[in-house]
């Protein structure tokens, strides 16, 4: 077998491929090849690193040397000086505040003080190289599975384990499993949720690009323990870069056996095939996912029955999220104890979450769930740039709302988020400064779920319309005092009336903005003043030019 | 690629596949390091290195990982080679690619020093 | 035993087309092959926001309108693209080369604003820089 004295990895994230990555690649290569040192140098396209901000990112190993904000024109001193004298280039090393450079991946805050089970091989191997996925303990846990275990302990393990839904429910996945493994049918299936569309998270899409044999072998071990034979991955449109990876690891897994019939020696048979969606948020939503699978139009089916009894083609069908199912393979692998180690009594295991905003190091993060918000802001992400200051946190998207900076200590997870009356939901976390208007960004999301509301019922359809011209008067100075009664009134009917989760909880945004931020409502409807100086009153004076909202289906 | 049959199977080609992912743990029984000051490469230092990798090479042997370092001033001793193992760290001064080759198979793999060819231990 | 959905086969449709759309001879074709009715297929063809039933043009440009765009000052990019192409949201260049639309989420945060021109990503955007990407894209596919 080969040796390479030097690994090169390059990061072949989206967000790298964005900032530039593509040149930095070919010009290295070019250095390699002109200094004939290409036999000693493995270039490896790994997927996300995590730090996407200051992407192109290039890591040196054996030293764990991390390059940042890589051009092509770097790649001739990276060559000369790194690989042929070993002098690394400090000028493109991470630097401690913008001065001294970290000496290795392991001293740089924003690594060390991660926890990665999700994204363990994210950024570190080849997710086109089914073989370094299994130098990782890759398909070890499928085995143990298929060969060691009956269905019904691979439920218990994971029931044991307290793993819950990581789409932004939190439901138990064990508990989940347990009522399709119990109906008695011949076809059963499982699905992998990779619709992920709620703004400000793309760790699915990370993990989909970058370790795309954990989610397929998480899909099997789900199929193994309900009794399906066939699985389907919905992957939005939008992510085409996870859709090739994913269409090449899946070819890999079944040249090697890992997919079709009798899986080592097994009776255990499991195939998989790729669906893509065509643009349509509600399409998340487990039962309008299910009616696109079937080629039909994306609109939610009203519950029960639900999916566990009657789902895809009126079968039993699981449906897990991309990061529920990367974690299943080391929980089976290591078991429930092991997993529980991290995280809280109630909330087992890590949360990746997407760190977006005002913030000085955003990307992916993975920690411990119940770890503050303040631990995730500042100690990881480096805090807020400077001269700025913290104002306030969005998790959960168009379903989520805000935490202030007197709840920072909270810890992030399934319980006390809600009690903040806002959720987890799939982990965006965009950070806001003082130049952010509260008000603005509810008006932000609201006219978002407006795009997005399939039509079908009225409350989600005509409500959050009506919300969001009361909120687009209140934005051009033209707010009445009664609107912020009528916007907590309406939005308490919507959530209690609304057909699905997205009308459900269209208006937690504005909820919560009123709740932590009414005097920035106030300042808008009685001074006429937008605080942040976002919302624009001028149009006002001229003549009132008005914003309606626009309506794509 | 062949298709993986058995659980037997499957371990085999973990272990396999594992060696050539060792480099990016860091964590590799030895470290062989070797100076790239220009002195050392003026004395031969590249064709010392490639020696090292192919006979590491030929031997199959992956629990390594190779150095590249700056010069230590020890201009007369070039190429030096140093190999760390077992907690300690041994200096080899004028390193020919034949001698390289003897390091790795006594001392990398083995645990033998070649101390004929010792200038320092740490 | 690979079986396609509708959905499957629009994208197919809609690939094969120069101008990016779902010609209604073919959604009708496509009714015929898969036993659906027309008003269904016709009613997929319209609920996602992928499918156009109008042409377009050569290349889709989706601009990311999520908040953490919208906070980078996403507008100024999007005033920038409207004013080179010289077309709102939703429509198509003179020359049939570039459709503008927006998107949800691309899932970019980190180097917001962000676009996609066809399936390439595009981050860090400032208003300077859109006129060179457009013509490198417009160049490329000349090739």
């Amino acid at each position: 077998m080969k040796i390479y004295r030097i690994h090169a990895l390059i990061c072949a994230g989206a967000q790298c491929l964005a900032a530039g990555g593509n040149g930095f690649e070919e010009a290295l290569k070019n250095e390699l090849k002109k200094h004939n040192i290409e036999e000693e140098v493995c270039v490896v396209e790994t997927g996300c690193m995590g730090a996407c901000q200051l992407g192109p990112l290039l890591v040196v190993y054996p030293e764990g040397i991390m390059y940042t904000n890589v051009e092509a024109k770097d790649a001739k001193e990276i060559v000369e000086e790194h690989f042929l004298k070993g002098r690394p280039i400090k000028r493109l090393m991470w630097k401690k505040e913008g001065k001294e450079e970290f000496p290795g991946l392991k001293d740089i805050p924003f690594f060390a003080k991660q926890t990665k089970i999700v994204l363990r091989n994210c950024g570190l191997i080849n997710p086109e190289d089914i073989n370094e996925y299994i130098a990782r303990n890759g398909y070890k846990a499928l085995a143990k599975a298929i060969v060691e275990m009956k269905p019904q302990d691979v439920i218990d393990v994971v029931k044991e384990s307290g793993l819950r839904g990581r789409g932004g429910a939190g439901f138990p996945t064990g508990l989940k499993w347990s009522f399709a493994a119990n109906q008695d049918s011949e076809e059963k299936y499982m699905i992998c949720n990779a619709d992920e569309g709620d703004p400000g998270a793309y760790m699915d899409r990370s993990v989909l690009e970058g370790d795309p044999h954990s989610v397929i072998e998480g899909m099997m071990i789900a199929g193994y323990a309900i009794g399906a034979n066939r699985g389907y991955i919905y992957v939005r449109a939008e992510y085409p870069l996870a859709v090739r990876r994913l269409e090449t690891a899946i070819k890999q897994a079944k040249q090697a056996g890992l997919l079709g019939k009798n899986i080592l020696g097994t009776n255990f048979s499991f195939d998989i095939e790729l669906r893509m969606g065509a643009g349509a948020f509600v399409c998340g939503e487990e039962t309008a996912l299910i009616n696109s699978i079937e080629g039909k139009r994306g609109e939610p089916r009203k519950k029960p029955p639900f999916p566990a009894i009657s789902g895809l083609f009126g079968k039993p069908t699981i449906i897990n999220n991309v990061e529920t199912l990367a974690n299943l393979s080391v929980i089976i692998d290591k078991g429930a104890k092991f997993f529980k180690q991290f995280g809280t009594e109630k909330s087992p295991g890590t949360k990746v979450f997407a760190l977006a905003g005002k913030v000085n190091i955003s990307g992916l993060v993975e920690v411990p769930m119940g770890t503050s918000l303040r631990k995730i802001v500042f100690d990881i992400g480096g805090g807020i740039p400077e001269g700025h200051t913290f104002k306030g946190a969005l998790t959960g998207g168009p379903s989520g709302g805000v935490i202030p900076m007197e709840f920072i200590d909270t810890p992030m997870d399934y319980e006390s988020l809600p009690a903040l009356g806002t959720i987890m939901g799939s982990g965006g976390l965009i950070i806001m400064d003082e130049t952010s208007c509260m008000v603005d960004v509810a008006k932000f999301f609201l006219k978002f779920v407006v795009d997005e509301s399939c039509g079908k019922c009225v409350p989600c359809r005509e409500g959050t319309k009506q919300m969001l011209k009361i909120l687009e008067r209140i934005t051009s100075g033209r707010g009445q005092k009664e609107d912020i009664d009528r916007l907590e009134k309406m939005g308490k009917l919507i959530k209690l009336t609304a057909l699905c989760a997205l009308g459900q909880t269209a208006p937690n945004p504005v909820l919560s903005t009123i709740k932590y931020f009414k005097e920035e409502y106030l300042a808008h409807i009685i001074d006429k003043k937008c605080p942040a100086g976002i919302c624009q009153f001028s149009a006002l004076k001229e003549g009132g030019k008005k914003h309606e909202a626009k309506v794509t289906h | 690629m062949e298709k993986i049959k058995s659980i037997e199977e499957l371990r085999k080609l973990r272990e396999h596949a594992r060696e050539s992912l060792k480099v990016r743990s860091g964590e590799t029984k030895v470290k062989i390091m070797v100076s790239m000051g220009t002195v050392g490469i003026a004395a031969g230092a590249r064709d010392t290195l490639m020696a090292i990798i192919s006979e590491l090479e030929k031997r199959e042997y992956h629990d390594a990982q190779i150095v590249e370092r700056g010069s230590l001033g020890l201009d007369r001793e070039e190429p030096v080679v140093a190999v760390e193992r077992d907690k300690k760290t041994v200096f080899y001064g004028k390193v020919t690619p034949e001698v390289a080759r003897e390091i790795v198979a006594q001392h990398v793999i083995n645990g033998q020093i070649v101390s004929e060819w010792v200038i320092a231990k740490e | 035993m690979k079986q396609k959905s509708l959905i499957d086969d629009l994208h197919d449709i809609q690939e094969e087309e120069e101008k990016n759309y779902l010609p209604l001879n073919k959604m009708i074709k496509a009714a015929k092959t898969t036993g659906i009715s027309e008003a269904k297929v016709y009613g997929v063809s319209t609920f996602y926001t992928m499918f156009s039933v109008y042409p377009r043009g050569k290349h889709i440009i989706r601009v990311c309108r999520n908040l953490s765009c919208h906070l980078s000052d996403a507008e100024k990019i999007v005033e920038k693209l409207k004013e080179i192409l010289n077309v709102d949201f939703g429509e198509t260049t003179k020359d049939g080369e570039f459709t503008l639309e927006e998107s949800s989420c691309l899932g970019m945060c980190s180097v917001a604003p962000a676009m996609t021109i066809d399936d390439e990503p595009f981050g860090n955007l400032v208003p300077e820089n859109i006129s060179e990407i457009l013509r490198k894209i417009k160049e490329d596919s000349k090739k």
